[in-house]
């Protein structure tokens, strides 16, 4: 099992430890629910440092990325940040990742903790362009400070102005007396905030900085037990679940991080999936009956017919009621559509509806 | 960890408080904080005569779901109707307005199988 540099910090808290992705992680300090909360309304601290970081350098480092990712990387400019995939070389998807630009020949890969060494190793054998590789996982601490109070809280430790800063841009500066932390205001929320990536022997200082300028906002840490329930009140896609080496991207509704503006890894297989059309589709659903959606359940059609499978699945703690994702055939995604979930043995109504589930009151 | 010592329990985090012929039944403090946030207890089962350590109902915490075991058998009399509105009852108050079922026992002997408070405080490595 594998400890970030905040896992002596966790248990002093007393939280719940499990095991996610190789990683010994916090699930949860007070209760999913308050956590849940704390992020909605004020701020909320997440480590994350079981995320991958990967340095890509050099004369080479573009076109690596370029064709290692489905979006396009040349429309980036400094201090900017795309969402991308890595697609399948024989099709579906191998990771979803952030992909930084420090500058012209050097960008930053932040990719999925359970993906790290399958990813690096994609890395290595498809880089012809002699770009330099490093994997920086293991040094580089991550968390993420999220929810409508977050810029209020980080702001008295940096000079960088994070009011002003746009969302998915990110600055390297000083932060709390710390030099080199790179601020990227991105997340995973849906509330708002920042992503703080820097070197790990500063974990515990920065910790403690960040959760004594939050007290007077009421800061929290939360654990990966809300920022699921976060996520999903979004509709953004965890992989593992509701996207991964079996699923299109079309299907998943990546179609929009897909930019056939260059060639990539399988790009003439996706644009054949693109032209042939999907048969199915990644839909979000809320739960009309009683009952909460799990990983696994079967989707079926009014008449109990068969028709999907649901991929993530929770009580929504901002609405009250059960919400999920899951793959149904392309004549079931229409918004709007009833939809039964198989909880159980016993068939309970839902429907289909488009995310966000949660937008803010 | 809260195990009050005039109740009984089963290995599967059930409570049981016997009254006579009846036995009020909810799950134990242990077992609610384990399962975290409770949003839906659903007991579909009242009226219905259930066996000794079959399924009576599930418990619905945000993240995982659970299901519900009948100490002892008998027929499930009532359930706790407070729950529909507020399941957190049972995280707040598990040995009081958090408990689930009333049931009416069918065989006495089976009593004698559930463990006492000392006896669950070391099932739960207490």
């Amino acid at each position: 099992m594998r400890l970030t540099p905040f896992h002596s910090i966790h248990q002093q808290l007393g939280a719940r430890m499990a095991s996610f992705a190789g990683f010994s992680m916090p699930i949860q300090y007070e209760g999913i629910s308050v956590e849940h909360e704390t992020v909605r309304k004020a701020v909320g601290v997440f480590d994350v440092s079981h995320m991958g970081e990967f340095i890509i350098k050099g004369a080479g480092a573009l076109d690596l990325v370029q064709w290692v990712t489905s979006n396009d990387a040349s429309l980036l400019v400094d201090g900017k940040v795309q969402y991308a995939y890595l697609p399948g070389e024989e099709g579906g998807i191998l990771d979803d990742l952030l992909v930084y630009r420090i500058d012209e020949k050097t960008y930053m890969l932040v990719v999925n903790a359970g993906n790290i060494e399958k990813d690096l190793a994609h890395l290595q054998k498809h880089n012809r362009f002699d770009a330099e590789i490093l994997d920086i996982s293991d040094r580089t601490a991550l968390l993420a400070v999220q929810g409508p109070l977050a810029a209020d809280t980080l702001q008295p430790l940096t000079e960088i102005d994070l009011h002003a800063m746009e969302h998915y841009t990110f600055k390297k500066g000083v932060f709390a007396g710390v030099e080199n932390v790179l601020i990227s205001a991105t997340g995973y929320t849906g509330s708002g905030g920042f992503e703080i990536y820097f070197e790990k022997s500063h974990s515990e200082k920065l910790w403690n900085h960040i959760f004594e300028s939050g007290k007077p906002y009421g800061v929290k840490p939360i654990g990966l037990g809300a920022r699921d329930t976060l996520r999903l009140e979004m509709g953004f896609c965890l992989y593992g679940n509701d996207i991964d080496e079996t699923t299109s991207p079309f299907e998943a509704g990546l179609g929009w991080i897909t930019r056939f503006t260059k060639d990539f890894v399988n790009s003439a297989g996706l644009q054949l999936e693109k032209e042939k059309g999907i048969s199915r589709k990644l839909v979000g659903f809320e739960m009309s009956d009683r009952g909460i959606p799990r990983e696994g359940y079967e989707i079926t059609d009014e008449k109990g017919m068969h028709i999907g499978k649901v991929t993530s699945g929770t009580q929504s703690p901002s609405l009250k009621k059960g919400i999920g994702m899951g793959y149904v055939e392309k004549a079931f995604a229409k918004e709007g559509t009833p939809l039964q979930i198989m909880i159980r043995g016993k068939a309970a109504d839902a429907r289909v509806v488009k995310p966000p589930f949660y937008n803010g009151e | 960890m809260n195990i009050p010592a005039e109740l009984k329990y089963t290995k599967d985090h059930e409570w049981v408080r016997i009254e006579g012929e009846v036995a009020i039944v909810g799950i134990t403090d242990f077992a609610q904080g384990e399962l975290g946030d409770i949003v839906y207890v659903d007991i579909p089962s009242v009226g219905d005569t259930i066996s000794k350590d079959e399924v009576f109902g599930t418990v619905e915490a945000v993240k995982t779901v659970s299901d519900l075991f009948m100490p002892l058998s008998g027929l499930v009399l009532e359930l706790n109707s407070q729950l529909d509105a507020q399941p957190e009852l049972v995280n707040q108050d598990p040995y009081g307005e958090g408990w689930m079922v009333k049931i009416r026992i069918s065989d006495p002997a089976e009593a004698s199988r559930l463990l006492d408070a000392d006896g669950y405080k070391q099932q739960i490595g207490g």
